[in-house]
Protein backbone atom coordinates (compact mmCIF):
# COMPACT_ATOMS: atom_id res chain seq x y z
CA UNK A 1 0.00 0.00 0.00
CA UNK A 2 1.48 3.13 -0.75
CA UNK A 3 0.12 7.09 0.30
CA UNK A 4 -1.10 7.34 -3.28
CA UNK A 5 -3.55 4.13 -2.73
CA UNK A 6 -4.17 5.62 0.78
CA UNK A 7 -5.77 8.87 -0.80
CA UNK A 8 -8.04 7.34 -3.05
CA UNK A 9 -9.64 5.64 -0.45
CA UNK A 10 -10.73 8.68 0.60
CA UNK A 11 -14.06 10.16 -0.95
CA UNK A 12 -15.34 13.93 -1.62
CA UNK A 13 -17.36 15.56 1.07
CA UNK A 14 -14.98 12.78 3.63
CA UNK A 15 -14.53 14.58 7.70
CA UNK A 16 -11.40 13.84 7.95
CA UNK A 17 -10.10 13.96 11.55
CA UNK A 18 -6.27 15.60 11.02
CA UNK A 19 -3.59 16.22 13.95
CA UNK A 20 -2.19 19.22 15.01
CA UNK A 21 1.14 19.70 13.20
CA UNK A 22 3.27 18.62 16.16
CA UNK A 23 1.40 15.17 16.67
CA UNK A 24 2.31 13.53 13.34
CA UNK A 25 0.27 14.63 10.17
CA UNK A 26 0.88 12.65 7.49
CA UNK A 27 1.87 14.87 5.37
CA UNK A 28 2.29 12.42 2.17
CA UNK A 29 -1.20 11.66 1.89
CA UNK A 30 -2.06 14.81 2.37
CA UNK A 31 -0.32 16.23 -0.79
CA UNK A 32 -1.83 13.61 -2.91
CA UNK A 33 -5.06 14.28 -1.63
CA UNK A 34 -4.13 17.69 -3.46
CA UNK A 35 -3.04 15.53 -6.59
CA UNK A 36 -6.11 13.89 -7.16
CA UNK A 37 -8.21 17.18 -6.72
CA UNK A 38 -10.55 15.86 -3.80
CA UNK A 39 -13.06 18.56 -3.16
CA UNK A 40 -15.57 19.38 -0.25
CA UNK A 41 -13.36 17.66 2.14
CA UNK A 42 -14.86 18.54 5.66
CA UNK A 43 -11.44 18.60 8.29
CA UNK A 44 -12.05 18.14 11.82
CA UNK A 45 -8.57 19.31 14.08
CA UNK A 46 -8.14 17.33 16.81
CA UNK A 47 -8.00 19.78 18.51
CA UNK A 48 -6.02 22.19 16.21
CA UNK A 49 -4.98 22.34 12.68
CA UNK A 50 -2.05 24.02 10.79
CA UNK A 51 -0.21 23.43 7.41
CA UNK A 52 -1.79 20.42 6.47
CA UNK A 53 -5.23 22.08 6.47
CA UNK A 54 -4.01 24.89 5.13
CA UNK A 55 -2.16 23.22 2.16
CA UNK A 56 -5.61 21.66 1.30
CA UNK A 57 -7.73 24.69 1.76
CA UNK A 58 -5.12 26.76 -0.78
CA UNK A 59 -5.60 24.09 -3.12
CA UNK A 60 -9.72 23.81 -2.89
CA UNK A 61 -10.40 20.57 -1.18
CA UNK A 62 -11.94 22.20 1.78
CA UNK A 63 -15.97 23.11 2.40
CA UNK A 64 -15.29 23.23 6.01
CA UNK A 65 -13.35 23.07 9.06
CA UNK A 66 -14.11 22.46 12.61
CA UNK A 67 -11.59 23.15 15.07
CA UNK A 68 -9.99 25.53 17.93
CA UNK A 69 -7.84 26.98 15.76
CA UNK A 70 -5.48 27.21 12.48
CA UNK A 71 -2.57 28.77 12.87
CA UNK A 72 1.07 27.79 11.62
CA UNK A 73 2.51 28.41 15.17
CA UNK A 74 5.54 29.99 15.23
CA UNK A 75 5.67 30.53 11.74
CA UNK A 76 2.47 32.92 11.92
CA UNK A 77 -1.23 32.98 10.86
CA UNK A 78 -2.42 30.10 8.30
CA UNK A 79 -2.18 32.65 5.31
CA UNK A 80 -5.22 30.25 3.17
CA UNK A 81 -6.98 29.14 5.89
CA UNK A 82 -7.43 33.23 6.53
CA UNK A 83 -8.31 34.16 3.34
CA UNK A 84 -10.46 31.59 2.72
CA UNK A 85 -12.17 32.51 6.30
CA UNK A 86 -12.51 36.28 5.70
CA UNK A 87 -14.07 35.64 1.91
CA UNK A 88 -16.31 32.80 3.58
CA UNK A 89 -14.87 30.50 0.93
CA UNK A 90 -15.11 27.76 3.37
CA UNK A 91 -17.37 27.31 6.53
CA UNK A 92 -15.74 27.55 9.56
CA UNK A 93 -17.25 25.70 12.96
CA UNK A 94 -15.55 27.37 15.88
CA UNK A 95 -14.74 25.02 18.50
CA UNK A 96 -12.50 24.91 21.76
CA UNK A 97 -10.14 22.15 22.61
CA UNK A 98 -11.47 20.11 24.91
CA UNK A 99 -15.34 20.39 23.19
CA UNK A 100 -13.42 18.03 20.29
CA UNK A 101 -11.33 15.89 22.47
CA UNK A 102 -14.59 14.91 24.59
CA UNK A 103 -16.60 14.63 21.65
CA UNK A 104 -14.57 12.18 20.14
CA UNK A 105 -14.40 10.30 23.60
CA UNK A 106 -18.10 9.89 23.34
CA UNK A 107 -17.86 7.97 20.58
CA UNK A 108 -15.11 5.49 21.86
CA UNK A 109 -17.40 4.69 24.35
CA UNK A 110 -20.87 4.78 22.43
CA UNK A 111 -23.16 7.44 23.93
CA UNK A 112 -24.60 9.81 21.93
CA UNK A 113 -23.60 13.18 24.37
CA UNK A 114 -21.26 14.05 26.98
CA UNK A 115 -21.05 16.98 29.36
CA UNK A 116 -18.24 19.64 29.21
CA UNK A 117 -17.68 22.34 32.32
CA UNK A 118 -16.31 25.77 30.93
CA UNK A 119 -17.65 27.34 27.95
CA UNK A 120 -21.05 28.98 29.51
CA UNK A 121 -20.65 32.36 28.30
CA UNK A 122 -18.79 32.22 25.13
CA UNK A 123 -20.16 33.34 21.83
CA UNK A 124 -19.55 29.73 20.38
CA UNK A 125 -22.66 28.35 21.88
CA UNK A 126 -24.41 30.83 19.70
CA UNK A 127 -22.83 29.32 16.96
CA UNK A 128 -22.72 25.72 17.66
CA UNK A 129 -26.59 24.88 17.28
CA UNK A 130 -25.45 21.28 17.95
CA UNK A 131 -24.35 22.22 21.48
CA UNK A 132 -26.51 22.42 24.26
CA UNK A 133 -26.54 23.77 27.87
CA UNK A 134 -28.31 21.79 30.57
CA UNK A 135 -29.63 21.42 33.90
CA UNK A 136 -26.99 18.81 35.75
CA UNK A 137 -29.59 16.06 35.92
CA UNK A 138 -27.86 14.43 39.45
CA UNK A 139 -28.12 17.82 41.34
CA UNK A 140 -31.12 19.51 42.83
CA UNK A 141 -29.27 22.70 43.10
CA UNK A 142 -29.11 24.91 39.92
CA UNK A 143 -26.43 23.52 37.94
CA UNK A 144 -25.99 24.44 33.89
CA UNK A 145 -23.80 22.45 32.31
CA UNK A 146 -22.81 21.87 28.39
CA UNK A 147 -23.59 18.92 26.16
CA UNK A 148 -21.60 18.40 23.42
CA UNK A 149 -22.88 15.39 20.39
CA UNK A 150 -20.53 12.73 19.87
CA UNK A 151 -18.34 12.94 16.69
CA UNK A 152 -17.63 10.28 14.37
CA UNK A 153 -15.27 10.92 11.74
CA UNK A 154 -15.37 9.29 8.30
CA UNK A 155 -11.96 8.82 8.38
CA UNK A 156 -8.63 9.26 10.68
CA UNK A 157 -5.40 10.70 8.80
CA UNK A 158 -1.98 10.59 10.55
CA UNK A 159 1.52 9.11 10.46
CA UNK A 160 2.90 6.62 12.64
CA UNK A 161 6.49 5.96 13.65
CA UNK A 162 6.29 2.00 13.18
CA UNK A 163 3.52 -0.39 11.23
CA UNK A 164 4.12 -3.95 12.73
CA UNK A 165 3.68 -7.41 10.82
CA UNK A 166 -0.21 -7.68 12.67
CA UNK A 167 -1.16 -4.37 11.04
CA UNK A 168 -0.20 -2.24 14.73
CA UNK A 169 1.02 1.07 14.50
CA UNK A 170 3.12 2.65 16.89
CA UNK A 171 2.11 6.37 18.10
CA UNK A 172 4.07 6.78 21.69
CA UNK A 173 2.48 9.52 23.85
CA UNK A 174 0.58 11.43 20.72
CA UNK A 175 -2.60 9.38 22.61
CA UNK A 176 -5.14 12.31 20.79
CA UNK A 177 -4.10 9.84 17.30
CA UNK A 178 -5.68 6.66 19.59
CA UNK A 179 -8.80 8.61 20.27
CA UNK A 180 -9.62 9.38 16.64
CA UNK A 181 -8.78 6.00 15.19
CA UNK A 182 -10.82 4.85 18.25
CA UNK A 183 -13.89 7.26 16.66
CA UNK A 184 -13.61 7.06 12.97
CA UNK A 185 -15.22 4.82 10.75
CA UNK A 186 -12.13 4.17 8.82
CA UNK A 187 -8.37 4.89 9.62
CA UNK A 188 -5.86 5.54 7.15
CA UNK A 189 -2.10 5.85 8.65
CA UNK A 190 1.02 5.86 6.97
CA UNK A 191 4.23 4.75 9.06
CA UNK A 192 7.88 5.64 9.22
CA UNK A 193 9.18 1.98 9.17
CA UNK A 194 7.68 -1.27 9.87
CA UNK A 195 8.61 -3.84 12.33
CA UNK A 196 8.78 -7.57 12.32
CA UNK A 197 6.19 -9.37 14.94
CA UNK A 198 3.44 -8.05 16.97
CA UNK A 199 4.21 -4.63 18.97
CA UNK A 200 1.55 -5.66 21.39
CA UNK A 201 4.11 -8.83 22.59
CA UNK A 202 6.49 -6.16 24.01
CA UNK A 203 5.43 -4.96 27.10
CA UNK A 204 7.50 -1.71 26.77
CA UNK A 205 5.93 -0.85 23.28
CA UNK A 206 2.54 -2.27 24.00
CA UNK A 207 1.30 1.37 26.10
CA UNK A 208 2.12 3.67 22.61
CA UNK A 209 0.53 1.39 19.97
CA UNK A 210 -2.81 1.45 18.21
CA UNK A 211 -4.38 -2.01 17.88
CA UNK A 212 -4.97 -3.31 14.50
CA UNK A 213 -8.66 -3.76 15.32
CA UNK A 214 -8.51 0.12 14.80
CA UNK A 215 -6.63 0.09 11.45
CA UNK A 216 -8.24 0.53 8.35
CA UNK A 217 -5.11 0.36 5.89
CA UNK A 218 -1.45 1.41 6.11
CA UNK A 219 1.05 2.52 3.93
CA UNK A 220 4.94 3.14 3.99
CA UNK A 221 6.30 6.57 3.89
CA UNK A 222 9.06 7.26 5.22
CA UNK A 223 9.82 10.66 5.96
CA UNK A 224 5.80 10.91 5.92
CA UNK A 225 5.68 14.03 7.94
CA UNK A 226 7.70 16.11 6.48
CA UNK A 227 7.91 19.02 6.54
CA UNK A 228 6.08 18.17 10.30
CA UNK A 229 8.38 15.85 12.52
CA UNK A 230 8.03 12.73 14.34
CA UNK A 231 9.24 13.21 18.40
CA UNK A 232 12.50 11.53 18.75
CA UNK A 233 13.26 10.90 14.99
CA UNK A 234 13.41 14.58 12.81
CA UNK A 235 12.02 18.05 14.13
CA UNK A 236 9.63 19.76 12.26
CA UNK A 237 11.76 21.39 9.17
CA UNK A 238 10.87 25.24 10.67
CA UNK A 239 12.84 27.01 7.64
CA UNK A 240 10.59 25.27 5.00
CA UNK A 241 7.21 26.16 7.05
CA UNK A 242 8.54 29.92 7.72
CA UNK A 243 9.55 29.60 3.84
CA UNK A 244 5.41 28.50 3.33
CA UNK A 245 4.23 31.28 5.51
CA UNK A 246 5.89 33.86 3.37
CA UNK A 247 5.00 32.09 0.01
CA UNK A 248 1.07 31.47 1.20
CA UNK A 249 0.38 34.78 1.88
CA UNK A 250 -0.35 35.47 -1.48
CA UNK A 251 -2.43 33.13 -4.01
CA UNK A 252 0.50 33.44 -7.00
CA UNK A 253 3.12 32.83 -3.99
CA UNK A 254 0.51 29.38 -2.99
CA UNK A 255 0.79 27.86 -6.54
CA UNK A 256 4.37 28.86 -6.91
CA UNK A 257 4.74 26.31 -4.07
CA UNK A 258 2.07 23.86 -4.88
CA UNK A 259 3.93 23.73 -7.89
CA UNK A 260 7.21 23.39 -6.32
CA UNK A 261 6.54 20.81 -3.47
CA UNK A 262 3.56 19.19 -4.56
CA UNK A 263 2.73 18.81 -8.24
CA UNK A 264 6.37 18.00 -8.49
CA UNK A 265 7.23 14.31 -8.24
CA UNK A 266 10.96 14.39 -7.21
CA UNK A 267 10.23 16.97 -5.23
CA UNK A 268 6.89 16.36 -3.30
CA UNK A 269 8.74 14.71 -0.45
CA UNK A 270 11.16 15.15 2.09
CA UNK A 271 14.80 16.16 1.08
CA UNK A 272 16.67 13.62 3.27
CA UNK A 273 15.78 9.90 3.69
CA UNK A 274 14.24 8.90 6.83
CA UNK A 275 16.99 8.36 9.82
CA UNK A 276 14.72 5.50 10.86
CA UNK B 1 19.53 48.88 33.13
CA UNK B 2 16.81 46.37 32.42
CA UNK B 3 15.05 44.92 29.24
CA UNK B 4 10.98 45.63 29.28
CA UNK B 5 10.81 42.09 28.67
CA UNK B 6 12.39 41.45 32.24
CA UNK B 7 10.13 43.93 34.02
CA UNK B 8 7.00 41.90 32.38
CA UNK B 9 8.39 38.40 33.27
CA UNK B 10 9.06 39.61 37.25
CA UNK B 11 5.68 40.98 36.64
CA UNK B 12 4.30 37.87 36.01
CA UNK B 13 6.49 35.73 38.51
CA UNK B 14 4.43 38.19 41.56
CA UNK B 15 1.27 37.53 40.13
CA UNK B 16 2.20 33.28 39.59
CA UNK B 17 3.14 33.58 43.72
CA UNK B 18 2.38 30.81 45.59
CA UNK B 19 1.12 28.30 42.63
CA UNK B 20 1.49 25.17 42.81
CA UNK B 21 1.31 24.03 39.23
CA UNK B 22 1.33 26.35 36.48
CA UNK B 23 1.20 25.68 32.85
CA UNK B 24 2.37 27.85 30.01
CA UNK B 25 1.14 27.99 26.00
CA UNK B 26 3.12 28.45 22.91
CA UNK B 27 2.79 31.67 22.28
CA UNK B 28 3.81 32.87 25.93
CA UNK B 29 7.84 33.59 25.79
CA UNK B 30 7.13 36.06 28.83
CA UNK B 31 4.63 34.04 30.89
CA UNK B 32 7.11 31.19 30.77
CA UNK B 33 10.13 33.54 31.48
CA UNK B 34 8.27 34.89 34.56
CA UNK B 35 7.04 30.89 35.70
CA UNK B 36 10.89 29.66 34.95
CA UNK B 37 11.86 32.44 37.53
CA UNK B 38 9.32 31.82 40.11
CA UNK B 39 10.69 27.83 39.86
CA UNK B 40 14.09 29.00 40.19
CA UNK B 41 13.00 30.56 43.59
CA UNK B 42 10.26 27.34 44.32
CA UNK B 43 11.63 24.34 43.39
CA UNK B 44 8.46 22.88 44.35
CA UNK B 45 6.18 24.54 41.14
CA UNK B 46 5.06 22.37 39.12
CA UNK B 47 5.54 23.65 35.36
CA UNK B 48 4.06 22.97 32.34
CA UNK B 49 5.33 23.84 29.09
CA UNK B 50 2.62 22.94 26.70
CA UNK B 51 4.76 23.03 23.49
CA UNK B 52 8.30 21.69 23.90
CA UNK B 53 9.41 19.91 21.69
CA UNK B 54 10.95 17.12 23.50
CA UNK B 55 10.13 16.11 27.12
CA UNK B 56 6.67 17.65 26.67
CA UNK B 57 5.19 17.19 30.14
CA UNK B 58 2.24 15.13 28.58
CA UNK B 59 1.94 11.74 27.68
CA UNK B 60 -2.05 11.20 27.46
CA UNK B 61 -2.14 13.73 24.36
CA UNK B 62 -3.51 17.21 24.21
CA UNK B 63 -6.22 16.60 26.24
CA UNK B 64 -4.61 15.77 29.24
CA UNK B 65 -3.60 19.32 30.10
CA UNK B 66 -7.77 20.00 29.59
CA UNK B 67 -8.56 16.43 31.81
CA UNK B 68 -6.07 18.12 34.27
CA UNK B 69 -7.52 21.73 34.67
CA UNK B 70 -10.95 20.39 34.65
CA UNK B 71 -10.53 18.81 37.95
CA UNK B 72 -8.35 21.94 39.82
CA UNK B 73 -4.94 20.74 39.19
CA UNK B 74 -3.91 23.58 37.27
CA UNK B 75 -3.31 26.64 39.18
CA UNK B 76 -2.49 29.22 36.41
CA UNK B 77 -2.51 29.61 32.94
CA UNK B 78 -2.46 32.80 30.36
CA UNK B 79 -5.05 33.74 27.84
CA UNK B 80 -4.74 36.22 25.19
CA UNK B 81 -6.05 37.89 22.76
CA UNK B 82 -6.76 40.00 19.83
CA UNK B 83 -9.33 41.90 21.88
CA UNK B 84 -9.79 42.26 25.26
CA UNK B 85 -12.53 44.31 26.71
CA UNK B 86 -13.63 45.68 29.98
CA UNK B 87 -15.78 43.42 30.98
CA UNK B 88 -12.68 40.65 30.59
CA UNK B 89 -14.12 39.23 27.52
CA UNK B 90 -11.31 37.89 25.48
CA UNK B 91 -11.94 37.69 21.22
CA UNK B 92 -9.66 35.13 19.45
CA UNK B 93 -11.50 34.35 16.87
CA UNK B 94 -12.72 38.01 14.07
CA UNK B 95 -12.47 41.72 14.58
CA UNK B 96 -13.35 44.38 11.86
CA UNK B 97 -13.51 41.59 9.15
CA UNK B 98 -10.47 39.67 10.41
CA UNK B 99 -10.00 35.78 10.90
CA UNK B 100 -7.62 35.26 13.74
CA UNK B 101 -6.71 31.14 14.54
CA UNK B 102 -9.95 30.73 16.86
CA UNK B 103 -10.18 30.03 20.68
CA UNK B 104 -7.77 27.16 21.22
CA UNK B 105 -8.78 25.71 24.84
CA UNK B 106 -9.44 29.55 26.27
CA UNK B 107 -13.43 28.69 26.46
CA UNK B 108 -12.83 26.19 28.78
CA UNK B 109 -9.95 27.44 30.49
CA UNK B 110 -10.97 30.62 31.55
CA UNK B 111 -14.05 28.89 33.81
CA UNK B 112 -12.05 25.95 35.27
CA UNK B 113 -8.39 27.44 36.21
CA UNK B 114 -8.91 29.31 39.23
CA UNK B 115 -5.98 32.01 38.22
CA UNK B 116 -6.29 32.94 34.92
CA UNK B 117 -3.62 36.03 34.10
CA UNK B 118 -4.61 37.90 30.86
CA UNK B 119 -1.33 38.51 29.09
CA UNK B 120 -0.70 40.92 26.17
CA UNK B 121 1.73 43.19 25.19
CA UNK B 122 0.15 45.22 22.84
CA UNK B 123 -1.63 48.00 24.67
CA UNK B 124 -3.39 49.87 22.30
CA UNK B 125 -7.44 50.64 21.85
CA UNK B 126 -7.44 48.08 18.80
CA UNK B 127 -6.28 45.73 21.45
CA UNK B 128 -8.10 47.12 24.66
CA UNK B 129 -11.77 47.21 23.36
CA UNK B 130 -15.37 48.45 25.06
CA UNK B 131 -16.91 45.42 23.92
CA UNK B 132 -14.86 42.20 21.88
CA UNK B 133 -17.03 41.41 18.60
CA UNK B 134 -17.07 37.48 19.53
CA UNK B 135 -16.49 36.65 23.25
CA UNK B 136 -13.90 33.44 22.73
CA UNK B 137 -14.06 32.95 25.95
CA UNK B 138 -15.29 35.12 29.20
CA UNK B 139 -14.22 34.69 32.39
CA UNK B 140 -12.98 35.93 36.19
CA UNK B 141 -9.41 36.77 35.79
CA UNK B 142 -6.70 37.01 38.15
CA UNK B 143 -5.50 40.12 36.41
CA UNK B 144 -4.66 42.11 33.01
CA UNK B 145 -1.33 42.41 32.47
CA UNK B 146 -0.04 44.69 29.09
CA UNK B 147 3.21 45.96 28.08
CA UNK B 148 2.43 49.00 29.56
CA UNK B 149 0.26 48.33 32.71
CA UNK B 150 -1.35 46.09 35.28
CA UNK B 151 -4.93 45.72 36.37
CA UNK B 152 -6.51 43.51 38.83
CA UNK B 153 -9.61 42.52 38.22
CA UNK B 154 -12.91 43.74 40.51
CA UNK B 155 -14.94 40.31 40.64
CA UNK B 156 -17.89 42.51 41.86
CA UNK B 157 -17.65 45.57 40.21
CA UNK B 158 -16.72 43.78 37.00
CA UNK B 159 -14.52 46.35 36.55
CA UNK B 160 -10.37 46.36 35.85
CA UNK B 161 -8.32 48.38 38.33
CA UNK B 162 -5.21 49.62 37.61
CA UNK B 163 -2.37 48.83 39.38
CA UNK B 164 0.60 50.52 38.64
CA UNK B 165 2.38 51.50 34.96
CA UNK B 166 5.45 50.19 34.11
CA UNK B 167 7.21 53.57 32.71
CA UNK B 168 4.65 55.99 33.81
CA UNK B 169 2.61 56.75 30.86
CA UNK B 170 -0.46 58.00 31.23
CA UNK B 171 -2.40 55.09 29.37
CA UNK B 172 -6.50 56.49 29.56
CA UNK B 173 -6.26 57.61 25.38
CA UNK B 174 -4.63 53.86 24.63
CA UNK B 175 -7.26 51.88 26.63
CA UNK B 176 -10.69 51.44 25.25
CA UNK B 177 -12.85 50.45 28.36
CA UNK B 178 -13.06 52.22 31.36
CA UNK B 179 -11.27 50.76 34.19
CA UNK B 180 -11.03 52.54 38.25
CA UNK B 181 -7.66 54.02 39.28
CA UNK B 182 -6.20 55.49 42.57
CA UNK B 183 -5.30 58.54 42.36
CA UNK B 184 -1.62 58.35 42.16
CA UNK B 185 -0.86 55.43 40.14
CA UNK B 186 2.52 53.42 41.39
CA UNK B 187 4.67 52.53 39.21
CA UNK B 188 5.51 48.43 38.67
CA UNK B 189 8.50 47.51 40.37
CA UNK B 190 11.70 47.39 38.78
CA UNK B 191 13.39 43.82 38.75
CA UNK B 192 15.81 43.33 41.55
CA UNK B 193 19.18 42.56 40.99
CA UNK B 194 18.60 39.28 42.29
CA UNK B 195 15.95 38.44 40.07
CA UNK B 196 18.15 40.12 36.85
CA UNK B 197 20.32 37.64 37.38
CA UNK B 198 18.13 34.50 37.43
CA UNK B 199 16.88 35.92 34.25
CA UNK B 200 20.14 36.49 32.66
CA UNK B 201 21.25 32.61 33.65
CA UNK B 202 19.67 29.65 33.89
CA UNK B 203 16.48 31.56 32.84
CA UNK B 204 17.72 32.58 29.70
CA UNK B 205 19.61 29.74 29.12
CA UNK B 206 16.46 27.44 29.22
CA UNK B 207 14.43 29.77 27.08
CA UNK B 208 16.64 29.13 24.47
CA UNK B 209 15.53 25.46 23.95
CA UNK B 210 11.68 26.60 23.31
CA UNK B 211 11.68 30.42 22.35
CA UNK B 212 14.69 30.57 20.66
CA UNK B 213 13.92 33.93 18.85
CA UNK B 214 13.07 35.39 22.08
CA UNK B 215 15.97 34.08 23.56
CA UNK B 216 18.17 35.89 20.75
CA UNK B 217 16.48 39.05 21.08
CA UNK B 218 16.34 39.91 24.99
CA UNK B 219 19.75 38.28 26.22
CA UNK B 220 21.32 37.45 23.22
CA UNK B 221 21.77 34.29 23.55
CA UNK B 222 22.05 31.41 20.13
Amino acid sequence: MTPVELAAQIPDGARIALPPDYSMPAMAVVRELILQKKRNLRLLGVPVLGMCADLLIGAGCVAEVETSAVSLGEAGLAPRFTEAAEKGEIVVRDATCPAIHTALQATEKGVPFIPLRGVLGSDLLKQRSDWRVVQNPLESGTDPILVVPAISPDVALFHARWADEAGNVWVGRRRELATIAHAAKKCLVTYEELRAGDMLEDELLAPGVISAAYVTQVASAPRGAWPLGVAGLYAIDDAHLLRYARAAKTRDGFEAYLSEFVCTPEKSSSPAPSPA
Amino acid sequence: MYAREELLACAVARLIGEARHVAVGAASPIPAAGALLVKQKNRSLRLSMLHKRDGNPFSEGSRELFDLAGQGRIDVFFLGGAQIDGEANINLVRAEGRRFPGSFGSAFMYAVVPNVILFREEHSPRVLVPKVEFVSAAGDPKALLTGKALFSWQKERRRFRLESLHDGEDIRSLTGFHYDAPAVVPRTPAPSTGDLEILRGVVAREMAANYPDFARRVWGID
